[in-house]
């Protein structure tokens, strides 16, 4: 067994990976009697759903992951409509925008977001969007528009502008040929970057915890926050269960964009 | 030689050219326009205000008069024994979640770039941490380190309250910020090894090169470019993170995890000090700016 050590660390990885996983699990399946017994039990000795019901009595999560769902779907969609020409410019047009716009993606990624998030949260204020919705949508459409556009950009650069020009030789205008021509071959990317800025959004907690601090509007990952207690103390299976609830939507993107990984990693492995 | 260099250059229509570039420049500003506007009102603006409320008394509170104060911030942020407490920490937390995690994602890229049996399965495993929400990841953790009811007592047969603990917090918090980038930087590292040519190995091989001859000699140079990317992005993430650590710890226990954008948020939006928050926002952007900027230009600097 020439490669017994490389099992070996391969195994310890995996335990290092999982173990959080598997203990998230195993403490919403308890009930509150096991989870108070001086030794924790890897696995429950009488399973209960009880739990995740429980969650949902204990906080809005309901109300909750529909605000969260709404954000997210208002954000991630404006955040593509809007940048989705701009990446279309940056990819096809050289010159200064093009070189401003990809400085400010890596500003955007080094400066620490405290500094925005201060007089953000005083425009807000000053336009009374402090506590709504559509206040945290403003916020998270700047917050994921750099990445956004910077994803965009790469799938234009990758549709060949021979393709274009055919067009244009075959009499199209630019819109035209960007319609019939460009957007269908961008569609993947576009849903790609959908996903991603969906994910942001649904995932996101400091500017929601700046943002709303009124418990009727608060989005998920708050609301979950809130399952600890204001000293810490928590019930701990509803506390397990609202976080598995909550990380669905993310599996599933991930579920999703895995064959894309796999095949841009396996893409790599053929060319090397 | 120099025959292509002093062809003359084609004849050009006087007047073309430099209509047609202002008519693709209006073309370009029109493109660009839906996202410039919310980019210049709700980021570029903010920065800049931002930048400049460093420079002023402001209080987060509504009607509050506004004064310029110049560096005043500043001295009072260098004087403040807190700052330089919280400085200290990010960067104890920021240097070691970035080597830890791209030590760890290293060794288990290179793993997983080995035909080895269960490869599959790794492989999920290794990006599900990117997939869960943040405040998930904090959670799922703090039931990890659950005094009474959590695994890890469970599995030592202690009862140390490890997030609570003055000396084992900061790195009880570290482990989750390696367990949490992991997998980005992992991915990265593997598409980097899968991008090193085969040939190399090859050559190393007739060469009669060891294996850890070949990864220091070949792997390392080939993956310089990749590691020096990811380990500054890793860097600048880890050092303006926020929302794992208010969930695991809130900064506590007195302050011993207060990184420095806690210590901002805390600033801001609970004593409401808004110009001192900016400052503290303000001087981490530019030493993360120096720090980065040193670390790029030495790795420039040995590739040549």
């Amino acid at each position: 067994m020439r490669r017994f050590p490389q099992y070996v660390a391969l195994a310890a990885y995996v335990v290092f990976l999982a173990f959080p996983l598997l203990w998230l699990l195993s403490t919403a399946l308890k009930t509150p009697q096991e989870m108070a017994l001086a030794d924790p039990t890897w696995i429950p000795r009488e399973p209960t759903l009880a739990n995740f019901a429980d969650a949902f009595g204990e906080q809005d999560l309901v109300g909750a992951a529909v605000r969260s769902l709404g954000v997210a779907l208002a954000a991630s969609l404006i955040t593509v409509v809007i940048s989705l020409p701009a990446a279309y410019a940056m990819a096809r047009y050289r010159g200064l925008v093009n070189k401003i716009a990809i400085g400010w993606v890596l500003v955007s990624q080094v400066f620490p977001f405290i500094l925005i998030i201060i007089p953000l949260f005083m425009i807000l204020r000053d336009l009374d969007l402090v506590n709504t919705l559509p206040g945290l949508v403003v916020v998270h459409v700047t917050f994921t528009l750099p990445f956004a556009l910077w994803m965009l950009q790469g799938y234009v650069r990758a549709v060949p502008p021979e393709l274009e020009e055919a067009a244009a030789v075959d009499g199209a205008t630019r819109l035209r040929s960007i319609a019939s021509v460009v957007a269908p071959l961008l569609a993947p990317g576009v849903v790609a970057t959908l996903l991603f800025a969906f994910i942001s959004s649904w995932n996101e907690f400091m500017f929601a915890l700046v943002i709303l601090q009124n418990p009727d509007v608060m989005t998920l990952p708050l609301t979950l926050v809130r399952f600890t207690g204001p000293e810490g103390v928590a019930r701990l299976g509803p506390l397990a269960a609202a976080s598995l609830m909550a990380t669905i939507p993310s599996l599933i993107f991930f579920a999703i964009i895995q064959r894309r990984l796999k095949s841009g990693l396996m893409a790599g492995a053929v060319k090397g | 030689m120099t025959a292509t260099a002093t062809r003359p250059a084609p004849p050009r229509r006087p007047h073309a050219r430099p209509r047609r570039i202002s008519r693709q420049t209006r073309e370009m500003w029109l493109l660009m326009l839906p996202a410039l506007v919310p980019v210049l009102l709700f980021s570029v603006g903010p920065l800049l205000y931002g930048i400049g409320l460093a420079f002023t008394d402001a209080r987060n509170t509504r009607n509050h008069e506004t004064s310029f104060t110049g560096l005043e911030n500043l001295f009072d942020l260098l004087s403040a024994e807190d700052f330089w407490s919280s400085f200290r920490i990010g960067m104890i937390w920021a240097v070691s979640v970035t080597v830890l995690q791209f030590l760890a994602a290293l060794g288990l890229a290179l793993l997983l770039n080995e035909n080895l049996r269960f490869r599959g399965v790794a492989r999920v495993l290794a990006v599900v941490p990117w997939a869960m929400p943040p405040v998930v990841i904090g959670l799922m953790w703090k039931l990890v380190y659950h005094p009474d009811a959590g695994i890890l007592n469970g599995l030592l047969g202690t009862h140390v309250n490890w997030l609570a603990d003055f000396s084992l917090a900061l790195p009880a918090i570290i482990v989750v910020g390696v367990w949490t980038g992991m997998p980005q930087t992992t991915v990265v590292l593997l598409a980097g090894l899968q991008g090193i040519p085969r040939e190399l190995y090859e050559a190393g091989e007739v060469d009669g090169a060891s294996r850890w001859r070949r990864f220091w000699n070949i792997t390392l140079p080939q993956l310089r470019p990749v590691i020096v990317a990811i380990t500054s992005l890793d860097f600048v993430w880890n050092i303006n993170q926020f929302g794992l650590v208010y969930v695991l710890t809130q900064g506590g226990p007195g302050g011993q995890t207060r990184l420095p954008m806690l210590f901002a948020y805390e600033e801001a939006f609970r004593y409401r000090f808004a110009g001192y928050a900016s400052m503290l926002g303000l001087a981490m952007a530019i030493v993360v700016l120096a720090v980065l900027g040193l670390y790029l230009w030495r790795q420039l600097r040995e590739t040549r």
